[in-house]
């Protein structure tokens, strides 16, 4: 399969819906998009497996390399492996439900989904780029139209929220940028070249002084995008200003790119870095874990709510990198999936409720389950996979991130884990009340007139993210069978460096 | 030793050529319109840019005062495209104004000026140069004939340059001194860094610095840019800033190259300096013109980032660098010369829902400046990070990560104008504007380059390849 197709298909969508006329042309054409992103990441992952059952076992399929700044030794240079497939797949997921919900927009529809899809972009080739200027670059594509789509169409305070949200991700990737011009000037590869090959740079060693020295930057500068601690204050004012296709991209795409980074990068192309920086990384990310559960409790919008939430959620996908075993970093990459499509189908929920009810503070609802019962249910199941159920994938992701905590041994780490666990109580907790306050009991605004359930571009929206959910809740071997080899490649990586220390 | 003089020299006769024809227009009739010269001179500045792309040669004459290379032919094709581009925005400018013939002739010097600075092989022929493009400017700088501020900002210009143009010769003086020549050529093999002669090059270099506004020389450059015209103002802030950074460039890399040591960290200090003034003072403004100077100097700022890093990859990286801001800058400039020229608006508030109202040019101005903060998948992108990637590879991490903060906080302010236009939900205070076919083409090949340059890999392959 020609991974560039990922990157033409969202390019020629947003093209054909710049030279649309009115709305139903925009619609129909970010639709049809949409659904041949899902179809290419289907038929990516098909053809994933068939390579892999004939026994191919390169670290990365698909490989494709293409000169692009020779000079410099820049290529445009992409691949998968299980890691990135499961990352393209929830991508075309979360952006197929986007556009669905956001159906009904009217204000300057052809621009809102021109960005969305634009956005898409920026994802797609960020996660099968193999070279690290292509995969800065698409970094930061995906930076821009989330600070538009916020601002124009938001709610809230939008213009800050936007505005903080742009600044604090370009910063991260300007961390990044330094951590990346580091390395790059620190590979010798073939000839006293320098590399920005990721595959390459990772049969190199680099000198533990400039893995000590860079680690921080790369890391902490993908860390501002997945939420880690103290950078993660973009995440409840962005996610809570955006309009909900945004806050579904937001969180449930955008914040993956962090994890994605931290992994792919920063750990596996500085395992001793990585290592020595571990115990670090471990307390800060059970602080956003405990510190995210805590706040959210607190919260009374049922946007924040999830956004906090989010927060903590994600702490465990830097919890399960940091603790540097198999198990950890296989449910840590489930953790991105199964929070992607978990938190796009909660913002999807919380978007529908707020259309018909114009409000989202969960005590001035209630009893929403009388008059739209199947958002109501699509909203109970979203916080039950938030919570931990069995059976869906949250229960899934965590508790694989736990038991790979728990195989490290030393005290810290078992600590870490504990703490982490606890915060499962807390989150049923905001939870569980948020449902019942909202769902359950009397109908208290009874001021919207007749608010109808949900539509089918809604169900469909919500069908599609469900069905990810129990897929991976109730057979999750497939995905496990999907990432392990990947997260082996990364633990050997850093098991190898230790042992040569 | 005709025809190789025609060849070296094809871009100064040119220009010089068409200097004449607007002189004998000038006076051979008074009938014109100033619609049909606008349209003459920009198809004679189009058949000039073309013609850029043919006959090119290295060579040396008038006993290596004059030297032409590839590089130096790309960089004039460089400035006769940005002329192009300034004069097709200004139409809706000059359109009505009574002088447009003199204008065109003071600009053209000018530009024939840089070109002679530009190939000077001998820091005589290059003061030649300098004054010849100086001077003009200040004229034009005057060209909003009614305003006071206009008159104003030619003075600042004109006093400041002599300013600068003194150091210079000092420094010039200087060298010649204690080398005893002034031939490019041969002043890398007399230069030994004795205390004099960093005297001379600190002259020099303060010099240049007026000239491309690095802090702390940079007092004029908003207030020349307020009160000039704003197609001047862009020439200003490109075109000259273009020219006299090639010269630089090269002279730094050529003839000081074994005082190296030095100015490399005067170049640190000076980038580090001229990033955060640019960028704090850039946050304050409201008037557009003088924003887009402060976020010119910040540029500045990033290039000397570029030219402290070593030979082949910073003068290739300050090059592509200034190719893709000759875009992005122009075309930023363009959208607010074009409002200013119709509205004679020209604050940010003014802006407000601009995009409602005018989309196609909101679009275009948020491209720019999309591109001015090297936001990805613009050219500004490439740009910047070539020029920071140039300057990582001494190992210099301090100043790259300095670099990096003054993008995050450059951002800001570039995304401040484009909140104003797409997020305001007031009503919009400029009514929708016809744009006439000039500027349009202006604003879309300046849209063209910023996309597209990014993607096309052979125009650096190309500049890396002459930049030995």
């Amino acid at each position: 399969m020609n991974l560039s197709l990922l990157i033409f298909i969202p390019l020629l969508t947003a093209f054909v819906i710049l030279l649309c006329r009115g709305e139903k042309q925009v619609r129909a054409a970010a639709l049809a998009g949409g659904v041949a992103q899902m179809l290419a990441g289907f038929i990516l992952l098909v053809a994933f497996w068939q390579e892999r059952e004939t026994g191919n076992t390169t670290q990365m399929l698909f490989q494709y390399n293409h000169q692009w700044f020779s000079p410099l030794q820049i290529n445009y240079h992409v691949g998968v492996d299980g890691i990135s497939v499961a990352m393209i797949l929830l991508t075309s997921f979360v952006v197929l439900a986007g556009i669905l919900v956001s159906w009904k927009l009217e204000k300057m529809s052809k621009e809102f989904f021109f960005l969305l899809i634009f956005l898409s972009i920026g994802a797609y080739g960020y996660f099968i780029s193999l070279d690290l200027f292509t995969l800065f670059f698409f970094l930061e594509i995906a930076v821009i139209p989330k600070f538009l789509l916020i601002g124009i169409w938001g709610s809230g305070k939008k213009q800050y929220s936007a505005m903080k949200l742009a600044l604090m991700l370009m910063g991260g990737s300007a961390m990044v940028f330094v951590g990346l011009l580091g390395l790059y000037f620190n590979t010798n590869a073939a000839g006293g070249l320098h590399s920005f090959d990721l595959t390459q740079i990772a049969q190199m060693h680099i000198p533990l002084r400039v893995q000590k020295l860079f680690f921080p930057f790369v890391f902490g500068g993908f860390g501002v995008f997945g939420a880690l601690f103290p950078f993660h204050t973009w995440v409840p004012d962005g996610h809570s200003s955006a309009p909900t296709a945004a806050s579904m991209f937001l969180a449930g795409i955008s914040m993956k790119l962090g994890g994605y980074g931290c992994l792919r990068v920063a750990t596996y192309l500085m395992p001793d870095a990585a290592h020595a920086y571990a115990p670090v990384i471990i307390v800060l990310a059970t602080i956003a874990i405990i510190y995210g559960a805590f706040a959210t409790m607190m919260q009374t919008d049922l946007k924040y709510i999830n956004a906090y939430s989010s927060v903590s959620h994600c702490g465990f996908v830097l919890l399960g990198i940091a603790m540097l075993t198999q198990t950890s970093i296989n449910g840590a990459v489930m953790q991105m999936v199964s929070h992607g499509l978990m938190t796009a189908l909660f913002f999807a929920a919380i978007g529908m409720i707020y259309d018909r009810m114009h409000t989202r503070v969960a005590a001035q609802l209630g009893g929403l389950l009388k008059i739209m019962p199947f958002i109501s249910t699509v909203f109970v199941l979203a916080g039950l996979c938030s919570l931990g159920l069995p059976g869906l994938s949250g229960f899934v992701a965590e508790a694989t991130v736990f038991m790979g905590a728990w195989q490290n041994p030393d005290t810290l780490y078992r600590v870490a884990t504990i703490l982490s666990c606890a915060s499962i109580v807390v989150t049923a907790v905001y939870i569980l009340r948020a449902v019942g306050q909202a769902i359950m009991g009397p109908l208290k605004k009874t001021d919207q007139g007749n608010v109808g359930d949900a539509s089918w571009n809604e169900k469909f929206a919500a069908v599609i993210l469900l069905a990810g959910i129990l897929a991976i809740g109730v057979a999750p071997f497939w995905l496990y069978k999907l990432i392990s080899p990947a997260a082996e490649v990364v633990i050997q990586h850093v098991t190898n460096a230790v042992i040569k220390n | 030793m005709t025809n190789e003089f025609y060849v070296l020299m094809k871009f100064e006769l040119l220009v010089a050529l068409i200097i004449f024809i607007l002189l004998f227009m000038k006076v051979g009739s008074s009938s014109w319109s100033n619609k049909k010269v606008l349209v003459a001179v920009n198809l004679l500045l189009l058949v000039n840019f073309v013609f850029g792309f043919f006959m090119n040669s290295d060579g040396t004459l008038f006993g290596e005062m004059f030297r032409t290379n590839k590089m130096v032919e790309l960089q004039k094709n460089m400035l006769n495209l940005g002329a192009l581009i300034i004069s097709a925005q200004s139409y809706s400018w000059l359109k009505n104004h009574a002088h447009v013939m003199e204008f065109y002739m003071l600009l053209l010097s000018t530009l024939l000026g840089m070109f002679f600075m530009m190939s000077a092989g001998n820091f005589l022929m290059f003061y030649l140069g300098l004054e010849l493009s100086t001077i003009p400017l200040a004229a034009i700088c005057n060209f909003d004939l009614e305003k006071r501020q206009s008159s104003e900002a030619a003075i600042k210009f004109i006093i400041l340059s002599a300013l600068s143009s003194a150091l210079l010769l000092f420094g010039i003086s200087l060298v010649y001194g204690t080398t005893g020549t002034l031939n490019f050529s041969e002043l890398p093999g007399h230069l030994n860094g004795s205390a004099l002669q960093l005297f001379a090059f600190i002259l020099i270099l303060a010099g240049f610095a007026f000239k491309i506004s690095i802090v702390p020389f940079h007092l004029w450059t908003a207030d020349v840019y307020e009160g000039s015209p704003v197609a001047v103002a862009a020439y200003l802030s490109v075109i000259s800033k273009a020219a006299f950074l090639f010269v630089f460039t090269s002279v730094l890399y050529t003839v000081f190259k074994p005082i190296a040591g030095s100015w490399y960290n005067m170049l640190f200090l000076l980038s580090v300096l001229t990033m955060f003034t640019g960028n704090l003072f850039a946050v304050r403004q409201n008037n557009l013109k003088r924003f887009l100077a402060f976020s010119s100097i910040t540029q500045m700022g990033f290039i000397l980032v570029g030219i402290s890093g070593s030979n082949q990859m910073g003068y290739a990286s300050v090059v592509y660098f200034l190719l893709i801001y000759i875009f992005s800058n122009l075309g930023a400039f363009g959208v607010v010369a074009f409002v200013s020229a119709v509205t004679g608006k020209e604050n940010m508030d003014d802006y407000k829902a601009f995009y409602k109202t005018n989309p196609f040019l909101a679009s275009v101005l948020s491209v720019s400046l999309f591109s001015l903060a090297g936001i990805p998948p613009t050219a500004g992108f490439f740009g910047k990070f070539f020029l920071i990637m140039a300057g990582a590879e001494r190992g210099n991490y301090i100043l790259i990560s300095i670099a990096a903060l003054n993008m995050i906080i450059s951002l800001y302010y570039y995304l401040r104008v484009v909140q104003t236009m797409f997020m305001e939900e007031s009503r919009a205070t400029i009514e929708r504007l016809p744009v006439n076919i000039f500027a349009k083409l202006a604003m879309l090949v300046c849209v063209a380059g910023i996309l597209a340059i990014g993607f096309v890999p052979w125009i650096y392959h190309y500049i890396y390849a002459l930049s030995l």
